[in-house]
């Protein structure tokens, strides 16, 4: 993502070709590849629920999670109008994004 | 428990193996698909166990009624809001949205180069949520109408409760379009969005949340204000935004409570997007129940924004963007706000109805925008209230 | 280097294939609670002070139902419950709501706000939740005349209740 330059349109820069032989490009894919197979590896396992690790908070232990005490959002309008008066005034947006947590049944 | 025995022997082979296949994805590589392909799978195969015990509830049958106002920088925005939310067949919920805004604008860039002016903004929404085993889906249009700005968006979210439900993953997508007017010449141009949000929620202990959303927009079209000038060497010309915007947000977000009745929330957002504006939040607030029926939150807000690379308070050099919107420049703003909910009236099982009463008082302090009337930076204060009636049944 | 290429690419086929059954093991032995097993037994007391324990009441179809105030469908349930309870209690048919909320006042001002008749068994420090190792809430359990679980439910849907009358009266005919 490049800034837009004031001083003259927006040009895309040249496409860089990347060189199959380059050889610090290819210990960083190395790397990324190593970390992100990792990464897959433990959500595998987090995912699975019934894995090595255990869910540590039980269905039964969830009453102050559902309570409205631990929810930063509790009426919609309300986040609604807090989003449109931020954003309309200020110069970011977004990741305002509902809070999971709650009550878990079903 | 059975359940771990039988979990540990199943996964010493596959173990072994995932370790096998990190070594092979490390040395050499195939296609780039292939090379995907064997841990999405196994993350599948992970994940069927985890095809629920649990599932994802509806949200509750609520009405709300609201009262919003704003009043600051010499702009007042007030108006009724209504929400009505019914589940149908213990399925689907729909959910309809009435808002209404007045706002009589006398703020600095109306009064000084134009005079002030009332317009009314209606803005309606419909939403369905359909509850599939461990999902949510969530599809929502909503319509925004005043006299020279019209906008719509389609909204898809879809949220998924994996790991015994303490970890909440949300994708959302957003579609909109605007129609972008101007008083006397009716609509003459456009402006698209694109907003894609990621979130995930982990339940730490019984007591405490944290979370972490991810949020990219990129807009396309007009962008700016038909109303508003920009200074170039003291001269007052139409602003000129660049047609395209994209922005990045990470929020992360941690709530608990840390007393009986008590909690405590923080949070942190990091902005950034290809107009060169960073921006940072904070917030940081507690809630606490008094007596039987009432509930109070404080909170402090403070903002902190970078301008955008065109943006001048008095512009000392022709460039092909350049624009005096105070919302670009260096600023930023503290907002203290207190919360205040009464129970009204509960009956466990059946209704409960809520009374709400929210303020805020915003100080923005501009670093390099001034107020040309006086030729010293610009500041305002502003008030924010909110009150609210909510019924659940 | 092609043998270790064709080596690498094999692999990570074998993992995911291993993985998968992985899952499909894992799902298998998911239940603690296995069909025909014994019901874990408890004493707990009831709201008036009495002590109730489940094994007293073999000879008996018994459901278990652990509910909490703070859960929806567990309210939502509680008049489907009490009307199959007043239905089947002269057959030999006996109802339990254990409830796990921390308060127990809390329970019993809900529990006669809903109109329910049948015991309401307080587990505050959640004992007997943690013997039974539920996965959801609510849950049902229903144990039949030896003590041995037979079926098991996890969370509440609308339509739920009557299955659990099918089930009751199979049982009652045992």
């Amino acid at each position: 993502m490049n800034p837009i330059s004031p001083e003259a349109p927006s040009a895309p820069p040249p496409k860089a070709h990347r060189l199959r032989t380059d050889n610090a490009g290819s210990a960083a894919a190395t790397w990324l590849r190593r970390a992100s197979a990792w990464l897959l590896c433990a959500s595998a396992v987090a995912f699975t629920g019934c894995g090595s690790i255990e869910p540590w908070v039980k269905p039964y232990e969830r009453e102050r999670l559902a309570d409205p005490i631990l929810q930063t959002q509790r009426q919609a309008l309300v986040a609604k109008h807090n989003e449109h008066i931020h954003e309309v005034r200020e110069g970011a947006r977004g990741a305002n994004g509902v809070q999971g947590g709650g009550c878990g049944c079903n | 428990m059975a359940c771990r025995g039988a979990a540990v022997a199943a996964t010493e082979r596959p173990l072994a193996a995932l370790r096998a296949l990190v070594r092979g994805l490390a040395t050499a590589g195939r296609t780039r698909w292939a090379r995907w392909a064997a841990p999405l799978a196994g993350l599948l195969g992970g994940a069927l166990p985890s095809a629920p015990a649990t599932a994802m509830t509806l949200p509750e049958d609520s009405a709300e009624a609201l009262y919003h106002l704003y009043d600051g920088g010499g702009v007042t925005a007030q108006g009724p809001a209504l929400l009505v939310r019914k589940s149908l067949a213990d399925k689907v919920s729909l959910t309809g949205t009435y808002y209404v805004d007045m706002v009589s604008n006398a703020s600095i860039d109306v009064v000084t180069t134009a005079s002030p002016f009332k317009e009314t903004r209606t803005e309606y929404s419909v939403g369905a949520d359909y509850a599939y085993r461990d999902s949510l889906l969530s599809l929502s249009y909503a319509n925004s109408d005043e006299p020279d700005y019209k906008a719509q968006g389609l909204s898809i979210d879809a949220a998924q409760e994996v790991f015994g439900s303490m970890t909440t993953i949300k994708l959302g997508f957003t579609r909109g379009k605007d129609d972008v007017g101007k008083k006397g010449e009716g609509f003459f141009d456009y402006a698209k969005h694109w907003r894609y949000r990621l979130g995930v929620t982990q339940i730490l202990t019984p007591s405490w949340l944290a979370s972490v959303n991810f949020e990219a927009v990129s807009d396309e079209g007009f962008l700016g204000s038909p109303y508003r000038a920009a200074q170039v060497f003291g001269a007052l010309v139409p602003e000129r935004n660049p047609r395209t915007r994209s922005s990045r947000a990470v929020k992360f977000s941690a709530i608990g409570e840390i007393m009986p009745r008590t909690s405590i929330h923080a949070d942190y957002r990091y902005f950034w997007d290809t107009w060169d504006i960073k921006a940072h939040t904070f917030e940081v607030g507690g809630s606490r129940y008094v007596g039987e029926s009432f509930l109070f939150d404080a909170y402090l807000r403070y903002y902190k924004q970078s301008k955008a690379l065109f943006y001048y308070d008095n512009a000392p050099v022709e460039t092909t963007y350049v624009s005096r919107n105070r919302q670009l420049s260096t600023y930023d703003d503290i907002a203290p706000g207190l919360r205040m909910t009464y129970q009204y009236k509960h009956v466990p099982g059946q209704y409960e109805i809520k009374g709400h009463i929210n303020y805020e008082y915003q100080r923005f302090n501009f670093s390099d925008f001034t107020d040309i009337r006086s030729g010293q930076l610009y500041s305002y204060g502003a008030h924010v209230l909110q009150l609210l009636v909510t019924a659940t049944f | 280097m092609i043998h270790r290429a064709s080596i690498a690419f094999v692999r990570p086929w074998r993992a995911a294939a291993a993985a998968l059954l992985a899952g499909v093991a894992m799902l298998a032995a998911a239940t603690p609670l296995a069909p025909s097993a014994p019901a874990p037994d408890f004493t707990l007391r009831t709201l008036d002070g009495q002590k109730l324990r489940l094994g007293e009441q073999r000879g008996r179809v018994v459901l278990v139902n652990f509910w909490a105030t703070w859960c929806g469908p567990c309210r939502q349930e509680m008049p489907h419950l009490n009307k199959l309870y007043e239905k089947y209690k002269s057959s030999g048919f006996v109802l339990l709501g254990v409830n796990v909320d921390d308060d127990a006042a809390q329970a019993a001002g809900v529990a006669s706000k809903l109109g329910v008749t049948f015991p309401v068994l307080p587990d505050a420090d959640k004992r007997v939740s943690r013997q039974y190792d539920l996965s959801a809430m609510p849950s049902t359990v229903l144990i039949d005349r030896d003590g041995r679980v037979r079926y098991l439910h996890r969370g509440y849907q609308n339509g739920f209740e009557n299955t659990y009358d099918q089930q009751i009266r199979q049982l009652l005919k045992e």
